[in-house]
């Protein structure tokens, strides 16, 4: 049918379009140095990615390791934590009436319109007056707040718990925050799993916030190592290719995580977007 | 309900959150709008600084700084483009994927995903080497146009965002697209209305609230522009310190003038807030019909 094979090609365009970049990352990062600028960018040369790995790992102390490791202690403990707080508030803001719910949602919904990037100067002034600028907490407690995820915890929270079951848990002599994490938080589980992806996916990309905040590099999480690599790459061109490693390197842990947790995911972002 | 509210239970779920919430968002709000109203003086001019108040000094320099309008411009513009360009194909494929035309479900909604999982320092970085005229596999391309150059970098980073948000958008869209009961296909079936008929009219106006929260997130995300064009520095002269908003603060603070650099974002913060809160309200309006 016509309508079939020009829906299968606009599919195999976009295809093309979203995965030839990542394509030529891989088969780059596989090259030697003078492989990469002298033979065909879409396809192998000799197959050097062991090397350029080991060399990455290694690169002045094997500071790559400890950025990858910082970016997932920024960003895997910041979002299990902020879920949690996030799907607690949201949470109470739908299942209990108490005076001043509702400014505190317009409050928190207010925020989720402030850009973060808005916050990253302010945040760095009142650290520094703190003296606490260029540390770990600087960059993890602010990346904690998510008021986006108290907005869907709220939408999910009024749609998946049924206030009969509070009831009955009530009854039962379950205190409320026993029932909240014995089981709302279960009833609620697609929903956080939506939550943490958003949250995580959104603390990985912060850029602003460690750039102003960080200046020891041992600190920096991966998005700014590579981009402090990428800033000498005129002057150190031995970094290119690790910059390009890096950045496939980089990528691993996301697409994993995505790979794992794509059916909560899916059926949770579909709960939400319809409200 | 009659009894007795839990009020420790309501504090011990709220509170955690909100003093975060105060501490790291409502104080650096309220601390910029201090800071933008003071301003750095010298006794002589090598005598030590001090702050002084000094009104709305700042915000008149600000509304005097050229480049930081010329760079709100810039990122209207692009956001007038690309905004629609990728919602466009975010909508267009998500439709595809639900029409029931299209084989691998599964592996297309995958393949369009991945991007999503790159961040934006990296994406940047990737593309700036498929730009560059030597490196590039897409030589025929930019040995015609050097697509870094002052016109064409704007929509080199156009590009950037778009290959790493159309599959996050889409998604979003497609999920609604999921949530529509069956039922109302039906009428329209028996109607005899065909798959592009039933996309004008039944489903684009059922995923309107998912199309206008993703446009909400574009606008903000485009007004904040600040990764792309930072990495591109290195890649093309042609971006300047004040490129976007976001630059300008950042380039600001790093002189260091804080007090402007502050007004400049509290400027930024309430013009994003106007841009997405007018386009809900007009949204919305156009649902009470």
């Amino acid at each position: 049918m016509k309508s079939k094979s020009a829906a299968m090609a606009i599919m195999g365009i976009c295809t093309f379009y979203f995965l030839v970049p990542i394509w030529w990352l891989f088969v780059g990062a596989s090259k030697s140095r003078s492989d990469f600028s002298n033979t065909a960018p879409l396809w192998f040369a000799h197959f050097n990615l062991g090397q350029n790995l080991s060399e990455l790992f290694h690169y002045r102390d094997g500071v790559f390791l400890r950025w990858m490791l910082n970016s997932i202690l920024y960003t895997g403990g910041a979002a299990l934590i902020g879920t949690l707080l996030a799907a607690m508030c949201g949470y109470a803001l739908a299942k209990y009436r108490f005076p001043g719910r509702e400014t505190i949602f317009n409050i928190v919904l207010g925020g989720v319109l402030v850009p973060a990037t808005a916050l990253a100067l302010p945040l760095f002034l009142i650290f520094s007056q703190l003296n606490a600028t260029n540390t770990f907490w600087s960059v993890f407690l602010p990346s904690l707040v998510n008021p986006f995820g108290v907005y869907l915890a709220r939408i999910y929270a009024t749609a998946s718990v049924p206030d009969e079951l509070l009831e009955a848990a009530r009854l039962d002599g379950s205190g409320e925050v026993r029932t909240f994490f014995t089981v709302s938080s279960k009833l609620m589980f697609p929903a956080l799993v939506t939550i943490f992806l958003f949250h995580f996916v959104a603390v990985w990309n912060n850029f602003l916030l460690p750039l102003i905040m960080l200046g020891n590099e041992r600190l920096f999480p991966v998005t700014l190592g590579l981009y402090s690599w990428n800033t000498q790459v005129n002057q150190l061109p031995e970094l290119r290719m690790l910059v390009l490693t890096g950045a496939l390197v980089s990528i691993v842990p996301l697409v994993v995580a995505f790979l794992f947790l794509q059916r909560f995911w899916r059926s949770g972002l579909g709960s939400g977007a319809v409200k | 309900m009659t009894r007795k509210k839990p009020v420790t239970a309501i504090l011990f779920f709220v509170l955690p959150f909100g003093l975060l919430f105060i501490a790291f968002y409502l104080a650096p709000i309220g601390y910029a709008i201090k800071q933008s109203l003071y301003k750095v003086t010298r006794t002589g001019t090598f005598g030590p600084a001090h702050e002084v108040f000094g009104g709305f000094e700042q915000y008149q320099r600000v509304f005097q700084n050229g480049p930081f309008w010329e760079s709100i411009g810039r990122v209207l513009l692009f956001g007038v483009v690309q905004v629609p360009v990728m919602l466009g194909l975010a909508l267009l494929l998500a439709l595809l994927l639900d029409s029931g035309l299209v084989k691998g479900r599964a592996f297309f909604r995958l393949a369009f995903f991945v991007p999503y999982a790159v961040p934006g320092v990296v994406a940047a970085i990737m593309w700036g080497f498929l730009y560059s005229p030597n490196l590039s596999p897409f030589t025929a391309v930019t040995k015609t146009w050097d697509l870094l150059s002052a016109d064409l970098v704007l929509w080199a980073m156009a590009n950037v965002v778009t290959w790493v948000y159309v599959g996050y958008n889409m998604l979003i869209i497609y999920s609604a697209l999921l949530a529509i009961p069956q039922e109302v296909y039906e009428a329209a079936r028996l109607d005899g209305a065909g798959p592009v008929r039933t996309a004008w009219s039944i489903k684009i106006p059922l995923v309107m609230p998912a199309i206008v929260l993703t446009t909400v997130f574009s606008i903000i995300g485009t007004l904040q522009l600040l990764a792309e064009p930072q990495v591109f520095r290195t890649f093309s002269s042609a971006v300047s310190s004040t490129y976007t908003p976001n630059l300008t603060v950042y380039s600001t603070s790093s002189i260091p003038n804080f007090n402007l650099a502050a007004a400049f974002s509290v400027v930024l913060a309430l013009a994003t807030c106007l841009l997405s809160f007018a386009f809900l309200k007009v949204t919305q309006r156009g649902d009470d019909k």
